[in-house]
């Protein structure tokens, strides 16, 4: 099975506002999409759980027409906070790159 | 070829925050191409709420103001608004103030006297306290119900600005809009409104272009970008002729920073896009058509800044093998003995709740989340102490006490101290306060003046005297 890397011709994060982190996930290709967007490794999920976010709170919107997902969640302590690591959360993404979708 | 006609709104947006870097062949092209105004932002909440709780600006003075120098004087040859939303980064009162004054610095030098428009929308908290209280301040997600005592908590609070007190500024004649926090969107979408362009294509053209060049496929390949609106869409270009816009790069700056692709919240609607088409006119420009604009009862956001507590860091380089052979061991144990030594060198009743972290650069500083056993030792380590405490005093004594620790901790007991490689002395930075957002929530308003002031001044007025001498 690819790595996400691997089948993407981007993928970044950003804070949406103070309050919520989001993930743009670019497949790189309508048929990388259609293969690997509704992988578990990308679901509600396991997403929620690889960032320790309530899934709950976490929203998914895959974008057929740009074959992408769009995945956000709410920052878990405040941005900008005591103990903020990043505060664009401009770096989060990194982590999703070598994530197996199966 | 390009679908001008009469009708064609054109407007610059010269850069993606102002202070970030106008390019003036940029805008004299712009002109060549027919533009009629010049908008940008000039911040945003992204980095942080200092620049709010502060009333300071992030990018600096300097630079802020050579971008003014070179917008006012097209501003004055052309005869077109200058619009500037989100002064001063948080576009509190103090950071209007201080946008204001370098403006009317640089009309000085360049014997210009423009009609300036100053839109305050920083709020009392009296207001805040009073709108809640009527159950018209409503909480966005993740936050709850707003409480006074947060409202109390903050330092100074701004209400997002909607187009329409732009609208009423160009229509008394404004030369120049200096505004407060506004939605990086109204800022650029409230000219082409005022002109009578249609909402949906002016919204959608504000949110493409609200970070300049971004929306192209090279995004740092010059600053700014031409947007041209009409009854049916919009086009936008880069300015910088070696750049270009594609479908790909214009509909994914749609996404940007937001949470939901198709919808974007605005004051007295919501920008639709779900049946927006982005296609190719030629090589470098895109023309979007299907943008719609949805009315809704109209909402301002609020921002409220509050400060926290103190923090004081300090910064040592590490090769010792020992430690890197056993980062996340070190870690936990120095971190432990830090956290004693602070407790055995200042006295509970003084010491008040404190924090300790170590953040291992080079290692997991930007998660904190342990890597996978089979990750390589890296060739070094940065180690970023970080104290926070009720005061700078106290923040810094920490530091002190932990100093000899953190400078010669070993990673094996029993072994010659090692000394870590400190970059500075002293080495220990006082940091401030640290600074927090603490409102995400939205006032319901029948009337989108009922939160806002607009205030004119020109050069020489008694208004500016007044201000200098205050200062």
């Amino acid at each position: 099975m690819p790595k996400l890397r691997e089948v993407c011709r981007h993928v970044r994060s950003k804070q949406a506002g103070p309050f919520w982190i989001t993930f743009d996930i670019y497949f790189d290709s309508r048929e990388s999409f259609d293969l690997y967007h509704q992988s578990p490794a990308l679901s509600v999920e396991r997403f929620a759980s690889l960032y320790g976010a309530d899934p709950a709170l976490v929203k998914r919107i895959p974008v057929p027409q740009l074959s992408m997902v769009k995945i956000s969640y709410p920052r878990l302590t405040p941005q900008g906070g005591m103990v903020e690591r990043d505060m664009h959360a401009g770096q989060q993404y990194a982590r999703l790159l070598d994530v197996p979708l199966d | 070829m390009r679908q001008d006609s009469e009708d064609t709104i054109k407007i610059i947006v010269p850069c993606g925050s102002l202070g970030a870097g106008v390019r003036e062949e940029e805008v004299a092209r712009g002109f060549r191409l027919g533009a009629q105004a010049i908008a940008t932002d000039a911040g945003s909440t992204d980095s942080g709420a200092a620049y709010l709780a502060m009333g300071k600006s992030k990018n600096s003075r300097g630079a802020v103001k050579r971008d003014l120098r070179i917008l006012m004087t097209a501003q004055a040859e052309h005869g077109v608004p200058l619009i500037v939303g989100t002064c001063g980064q948080a576009g509190g009162d103090l950071n209007l103030a201080w946008t204001r004054d370098i403006v009317l610095e640089v009309a000085r030098e360049l014997g210009l006297a423009p009609r300036i428009a100053l839109i305050h929308c920083e709020q009392d908290k009296a207001t805040l306290k009073r709108l809640n209280g009527e159950g018209r301040i409503t909480p966005l997600p993740p936050l709850g119900d707003l409480q006074d005592e947060t409202v109390d908590q903050c330092e100074h609070i701004v209400a997002a600005l909607g187009v329409e007190p732009f609208v009423e500024a160009l229509d008394q004649g404004a030369d120049i809009i200096l505004a407060g926090r506004a939605t990086d969107t109204a800022v650029i979408a409230a000219f082409p409104i005022w002109k009578g362009a249609p909402w949906g294509p002016a919204w959608h053209a504000g949110k493409i272009a609200e970070c300049g060049v971004q929306c192209a496929e090279n995004s740092t390949g010059g600053a700014g970008v031409l947007l041209c609106i009409d009854s049916a869409g919009f086009e936008v270009e880069p300015l910088d002729p070696g750049n270009r816009c594609t479908p790909n790069s214009v509909s994914g700056h749609m996404l940007y920073e937001n949470t939901d692709p198709f919808r974007l919240t605005e004051p007295g609607g919501i920008l639709n896009v779900t049946d927006a088409e982005y296609r190719s006119v030629d090589e470098r420009r895109v023309r979007v058509t299907g943008s719609r604009w949805e009315n809704q009862p109209y909402t301002m956001k609020l921002e409220g800044a509050a400060a926290g507590a103190y923090q004081t860091i300090m910064l040592v380089g590490i090769q010792d093998p020992d430690v890197l052979e056993d980062i996340d061991g070190f870690h936990d144990r120095l971190l432990a003995a830090l956290n004693e030594r602070t407790r055995q060198c200042i006295p509970e009743d003084e010491l008040g709740e404190f924090h300790i972290s170590l953040r291992m650069y080079g290692w997991n500083a930007v998660t904190g989340v342990t890597p996978p056993p089979s990750t390589a030792t890296p060739p070094e380590l940065g180690m970023l102490f970080v104290a926070t405490a009720a005061t700078q005093d106290l923040a810094n004594t920490i530091a002190h006490a932990c100093n000899p620790y953190f400078f010669h901790y070993p990673s094996i007991m029993g072994k010659e101290l090692p000394s870590y490689g400190f970059a500075f002395s002293p080495a220990d930075i006082p940091c401030g306060r640290i600074y927090e957002f603490k409102l995400n929530h939205v006032v319901q308003l029948d009337d989108p003046f009922e939160l806002v002031t607009t205030e004119w001044v020109g050069v020489g007025d008694a208004n500016e005297s007044e201000e200098k001498a205050r200062a």
